[in-house]
């Protein structure tokens, strides 16, 4: 009982004295850029959880998660085909450093333009900006995969699709969530610069909307929910690779007890 | 068994450093290769355009765009643009380092303090930091700082975590030992905890270098703060595409060139560690 009272003052100790301090600062200086703590959750609930939740929440969540369901889907099937094709790794290498390097938002004007302002566009930037991350670690993870399991695989006959199914691919599964992991944040950024760029709604849109009308809490407020968002991804990612690799951090906790 | 347990060792280190050379040596092939996959590439964009596959106006050929871009290359505005992009780049990084591996030594080396902080940094470390974009045009206008602003929140993150990950793998055995040799706190942080932790700050300083420069570009290109996102969107605005292409094609080399710059300094620094040696270490 004491351990959980502890671990419960220990997770919520900080937060709580950064809380107050904004609080006491804004009753003893109020300023218009910073709202209260209680008027912004309050504007946070009455904004997002009405007929906003329909009209911006959902079709943005919908765009983020579709574009980096394509992304990781791509990545892998790309990743493979390369990973395990010489030639294909040297000659796609240069120019899979440059796609890599540019940095994403530069190509929402050009896609904007060919594409034009609407969904497609949008989960066409995130599935572009967020494969990157996938595509080089299933490269990586696939190159690693164990020369000794390779030739056990060879010499039983296995190949083509059951040796991808039952030995390239697991091996090089913890390299390819870690690809995963780094692609999610570009994801969501690109979520919300897609929406910024081109404002036919969403939350990107939403918010730059209200800075541009000074609507201060309401602004404070879209930041709160994209942090949750951010946050609520980066949770459900922990969980799923939890599970996906349970036999790898079984395997990870028992060298490290030995 | 016996007698071949040594000889194994051997041959597993003799690969090691076979691989290790292969790793650094220049092959022809690879080259050739590499070159052939990006003149396919700019094949079948040129192919995509003059087909009408993609509208030509929308997307002009590699032959058009290429050599717009030396000649945009020729105009000082250009190069303004790109100075402004690195400043901001640079100090940006330069102020998420020390934040950050002061904070990270700091926080690191405490048990209390890691376990006080941990659940705010990980609410904070998810916030997409483009959600910042509204604060900071409210705070800074489309000035410099705005700029400054995003990059330094991005940057941080990735060296923070890492000085963290790598404080935490610092060997208590060194730790306790310098202590009873009466090292004082100082000497222990610079002793010890900096070797250990320098990999790992140089991992984060890399991730960092190129989440920097996407939030520099960003903020340029969405609030409009002066550089090369900015004379994008304004080239996009302006229906001068050519330039728009070209300029993407500069910001994409300007990635390349530090993503090369921060690896060969990751390798010059840590010259000494195993992981670059690519020795085996037995």
């Amino acid at each position: 009982m004491r351990k959980v009272l502890v671990g419960v003052a220990f997770t919520l100790g900080l937060p709580a004295i950064l809380v107050t301090v904004w609080w006491i600062s804004t009753i003893v200086s109020p300023s218009f850029f910073v709202p209260e703590p209680a008027e912004l959750i309050g504007e946070f609930f009455t904004l997002w959880f009405g007929p906003r939740f329909w009209a911006d929440v959902v079709p943005s969540v919908g765009r983020f998660a579709a574009g980096v369901a394509v992304a990781i889907v791509a990545g892998m099937l790309l990743g493979i085909v390369i990973g395990l094709n010489r030639t294909l790794r040297a000659l796609t290498e240069p120019l899979f450093e440059f796609f890599r390097a540019l940095p994403a938002p530069v190509l929402v004007p050009p896609l904007l333009l060919i594409i034009g302002p609407n969904d497609a566009m949008k989960i066409v930037v995130i599935a572009i900006g967020a494969v990157w991350p996938v595509l080089l670690n299933t490269v990586e993870g696939v190159r690693a995969a164990d020369p000794v399991q390779n030739d056990t695989s060879r010499s039983y006959g296995i190949s083509g699709f059951n040796r991808v199914r039952y030995q390239v691919l697991p091996s090089a599964a913890p390299q390819i969530l870690a690809g995963v992991r780094q692609s999610l944040p570009i994801g969501l950024i690109l979520m919300v610069i897609s929406e910024m760029f081109a404002p036919t709604g969403g939350l990107g849109a939403a918010i730059i909307r209200f800075q541009r009308t000074f609507a201060i809490p309401e602004m404070w407020s879209g930041i709160l929910l994209l942090g949750i968002l951010g946050f609520l991804v980066a949770v459900i990612f922990r969980f799923v690779e939890r599970r996906i690799l349970r036999w790898y951090y079984g395997l990870k906790d028992i060298e490290n007890a030995g | 068994m016996s007698i071949a347990a040594p000889d194994e060792a051997t041959v597993t280190r003799t690969v090691a450093i076979a691989k290790a050379r292969a790793r650094r040596r220049f092959s022809p092939r690879k080259a050739l290769l590499g070159i052939a996959g990006i003149v396919l590439f700019l094949a079948i964009w040129e192919l995509a355009s003059r087909t009408g596959l993609v509208d030509a106006r929308y997307l002009p050929p590699p032959t058009v765009v290429i050599p717009h871009l030396f000649q945009v290359a020729t105009f000082p505005d250009f190069w303004v643009a790109v100075g402004d992009t690195l400043l901001a780049w640079g100090v940006g990084l330069l102020i998420a380092l020390v934040l950050a591996s002061v904070l990270g030594v700091v926080i690191g080396l405490s048990p209390f303090l890691r376990r006080a902080t941990n659940s705010t940094v990980e609410f904070l470390r998810p916030i997409p930091s483009v959600a910042l974009i509204p604060l900071a045009v409210l705070l800074f206008g489309i000035r410099f700082e705005a700029t400054l602003l995003l990059v330094v929140y991005a940057a941080f993150w990735q060296i923070f975590i890492q000085v963290l990950y790598g404080v935490a793998d610092v060997d208590q055995v060194a730790m306790s030992t310098g202590r009873s040799y009466g090292f004082s706190r100082w000497q222990l942080v610079t002793g010890i905890v900096f070797p250990t932790t320098l990999p790992y700050l140089m991992t984060g300083v890399r991730l960092a270098s190129a989440i920097a420069l996407i939030l520099a570009v960003t903020a340029q290109l969405v609030i409009g703060t002066p550089g090369l996102g900015n004379e994008i969107a304004f080239a996009q605005n302006a229906g001068n595409y050519n330039t728009m292409y070209a300029l993407m094609i500069a910001t994409g080399l300007l990635g390349v060139l530090i993503n090369l710059g921060a690896r060969a300094l990751e390798r010059r620094l840590l010259s000494w560690h195993t992981s670059v040696r690519g020795e085996v270490p037995a």
